[in-house]
């Protein structure tokens, strides 16, 4: 076995990774800011593979630059979405926010059935078979542009926080909500708009998706679930956390496909799920609470 | 006269007694010979299968072939009435679909393409003392656990694997290709494990003239099979031998291409996956050369032609030459289900289930000789042939009586492809 085969497989589970990390952060966004876990969180994701696939099957876009378009969708309807039914969850007890988001989770799968059937729907992009070869190293193209989008996607979003108004607005909802209403803030208006910013990084997270698998609903749930793994293991409402679990998970998928059976490589996730809810219960770079 | 009239309606004479005795006795004698004619109607079959879920693609085909079915085998005289449900790839809702469908009336169940759905169908039935045929499911144990409402018109995994290796061995010697190792890819479900476990037994024995050097399985729904490939080229085989899906043998091919990992053939011992419609429109040329050696559809049968009669006309979409593997055996199993039930004559579980053991249809679809089952309920003759993909459609190769074409080995390269 040579460096170069191990190399290929590190490199497969960055890429890889990073878009995981992109889709699990915005479950941490709007869960660190709403405190309302979005159990529908996979289903948006293939929403948006579906829509990339849709644009691109009938106008050539490439799901590089349809993540755009989509990603505004997807945050008018995290706005909308939250403002006019989600927002009336908040502060009711878990049970009944898991109940409507479930709910919502079932309508979309079984609306992507109906609508698309069953069937995988592959966009085949002319670069989906090609590669890179440096030296041995064999680095899929299609992965190295969805990876960039991903970190593009995320830089944009870290940078919102930081440097906007309302970025700022929002993570003093996050630290302390009371402080937050006592000067002034429109909380409810700032949730809805956190809510949206989540669902466009599920959006573009979606889009980036299509150049790696193919559209089905039948992704959804294992998304949720995947999402789940990743911010808990990056620790939950933290965003550097949710790109660093992706990659994490990537990573040790990767090598535990490689070096384990391939078959293993889900166990493997959850036996660093359970290792980090008992050694560090808030996650990597959590905060304890 | 209106008192008259009243009196002989009123009165009841002795003759009028007697005739009216000997009617109901008429009646009640002739009661059960109404019973058997209600019984002989058309026999109600409930037809399971995947429609949704992993395994979508094959369960669809397969109910093209189910929604065809009654029409042909009317004109051959079987009367069916089929009921279609979905069990979405998942044992669970196979078990209890099927408790519905039976408690609904249904006399007969035919399915399930997945061995996982099929023993939990086979389980209901058996205690329901259901007729239950089985259309496509290879593990072995179906037909291991002494089940007595149900038969198997399809080869185990072990009849795959040795027709499968058997028929490699015929198709390197035929195309004079020199093959020193191989790898076997395969599915994790249940069919992928006993397709497995048949290689890890038959395998040894086989006298096949290269070294297998590692067997790998693979999650079928995972999102892409990157790192297997990368797993199998750094093994470098000659051959890989692979048991997948559907979808999951677009990935494969896919990420092959990426990695630029070319062995000499591509040959699957017996599963679905390479023949697909769905992996000849995601891959195109890409497709080509891919061989499998699996029981296939008798070209020169009249039922096989009545079959595609039908069909054609009814799924304009789609190819029989593609779909005639799911199409068939799914024919087939309501074709023997129908046979059990006209030899019978009753729609009784255990009269139709003893006339099922005892079929011997010689006018059938698949190649192969008259469907029979032993003392398992298993069709022990189905044998297969070596079909590979040329210019996006299955094409017998071997054996050569019944090949449309010789096989072509190794495959060009994935960049030689136009």
């Amino acid at each position: 076995m040579t460096i170069a085969i191990i190399l290929n497989v590190v490199i497969q589970g960055v890429l890889t990774g990073l878009v995981y990390g992109l889709m699990a952060l915005g479950l941490s966004v709007i869960f660190g800011v709403v405190r309302v876990v979005n159990f529908a969180h996979g289903e948006f994701a293939v929403v948006a593979m579906y829509a990339t696939y849709l644009l691109f099957v009938t106008l050539g876009l490439d799901p590089i630059v349809s993540l755009f378009p989509i990603a505004i969708v997807f945050f008018g309807v995290g706005y909308l979405l939250q403002a006019t039914l989600i927002n009336r969850f908040v502060g009711r007890s878990e049970h009944e926010q898991f109940i409507l988001l479930v709910g919502i989770a079932i309508i979309i799968v079984n609306g992507l059935l109906m609508i698309f059937g069953p069937d995988a729907r592959p966009a085949n992009l002319p670069y989906a078979i090609e590669s890179y070869m440096i030296g041995d190293v064999f680095i899929d193209k299609a992965r190295v542009y969805a990876a960039i989008g991903a970190i593009v996607v995320s830089s944009a979003l870290f940078a919102f926080f930081r440097y906007t108004a309302t970025g700022t607005a929002i993570r003093a909802c996050a630290d302390n909500l009371t402080g937050a209403a006592v000067v002034g803030l429109n909380v409810k208006r700032l949730y809805a708009f956190t809510f949206g910013l989540g669902l466009a990084c599920v959006g573009a997270a979606g889009a980036l998706m299509v150049t790696i698998a193919d559209a089905s609903p039948t992704l959804a749930q294992a998304f949720t679930l995947l999402a789940f793994t990743i911010v808990i293991i990056g620790g939950l409402g933290s965003m550097a956390g949710a790109l660093v679990g992706g990659v994490l998970i990537g990573v040790s998928e990767a090598l535990a496909s490689f070096f384990l059976a391939p078959s293993m490589k889900s166990m493997f996730s959850f036996a660093l799920l359970v290792a980090v809810l008992v050694l560090r219960p808030q996650g990597l770079m959590g905060r304890r609470a | 006269m209106k008192r008259t009239a009243q009196s002989a309606q009123a009165r009841v004479s002795r003759r009028a007694f007697t005739a009216g005795l000997g009617a109901a006795g008429f009646v009640a004698g002739t009661a059960p010979f109404n019973i058997v004619r209600a019984q002989s109607g058309p026999l109600k079959i409930a037809v399971m299968l995947p429609r949704s879920g992993y395994l979508a693609q094959a369960g669809q085909s397969c109910y093209r072939g189910a929604l065809v079915a009654p029409k042909v085998l009317s004109d051959y005289g079987y009367k069916v009435e089929l009921v279609h449900i979905d069990c979405e790839s998942n044992a669970d809702v196979s078990r209890t679909q099927t408790e519905r469908a039976i408690n609904e009336g249904c006399q007969a169940v035919v399915g399930a393409f997945e061995s996982g759905s099929t023993l939990a169908i086979a389980q209901v039935c058996e205690q329901r003392q259901i007729p239950f045929v089985v259309n496509v499911g290879a593990a072995p144990q179906l037909t291991e656990q002494g089940y007595k409402y149900m038969v198997r018109n399809f080869p185990t995994g072990g009849m795959l694997v040795t027709n499968g290796l058997k028929l490699i061995n015929d198709a390197l010697t035929a195309t004079k290709l020199d093959a020193k190792s191989a790898v076997f890819l395969h599915a994790n479900d249940t069919f992928g494990t006993a397709q497995r476990q048949a290689m890890d037994k038959i395998f040894p024995t086989a006298g096949l003239p290269f070294k297998l050097l590692d067997s790998i399985a693979y999650d079928p729904k995972a999102q892409d099979l990157s790192i297997e490939v990368t797993k199998v080229r750094s093994l470098n085989p000659d051959l890989l031998l692979v048991v997948t899906r559907s979808a999951d043998a677009i990935k494969l091919v896919r990420d092959m291409v990426r990695q630029r990992f070319e062995p000499k053939a591509i040959i699957s011992p017996g599963s679905p996956g390479l023949y697909d419609e769905e992996f000849y429109q995601a891959l195109g040329p890409l497709a080509d050369y891919a061989m499998y050696n699996i029981p296939w559809a008798n070209p020169k049968s009249q039922m096989t032609q009545a079959l595609e009669a039908a069909y054609k006309p009814a799924n304009p979409n789609f190819r029989f030459a593609v779909e005639c593997f799911n199409v068939g055996f799914t024919f087939e199993a309501l074709l023997v289900a129908a046979a059990g039930h006209k030899a019978a004559g009753t729609t009784s579980g255990p009269e139709v289930m003893k006339a099922i053991h005892a079929t011997n249809l010689s006018e059938h679809v698949m190649i192969g000789p008259p469907i029979k089952f032993d003392e398992k309920g298993q069709n022990v003759g189905i044998p297969s042939a070596v079909v590979q993909n040329r210019g996006k459609t299955p094409t017998v190769t071997l054996p050569a009586d019944v090949a449309t074409a010789a096989p072509v080995l190794p495959m060009p390269g994935w960049q030689k492809r136009t």
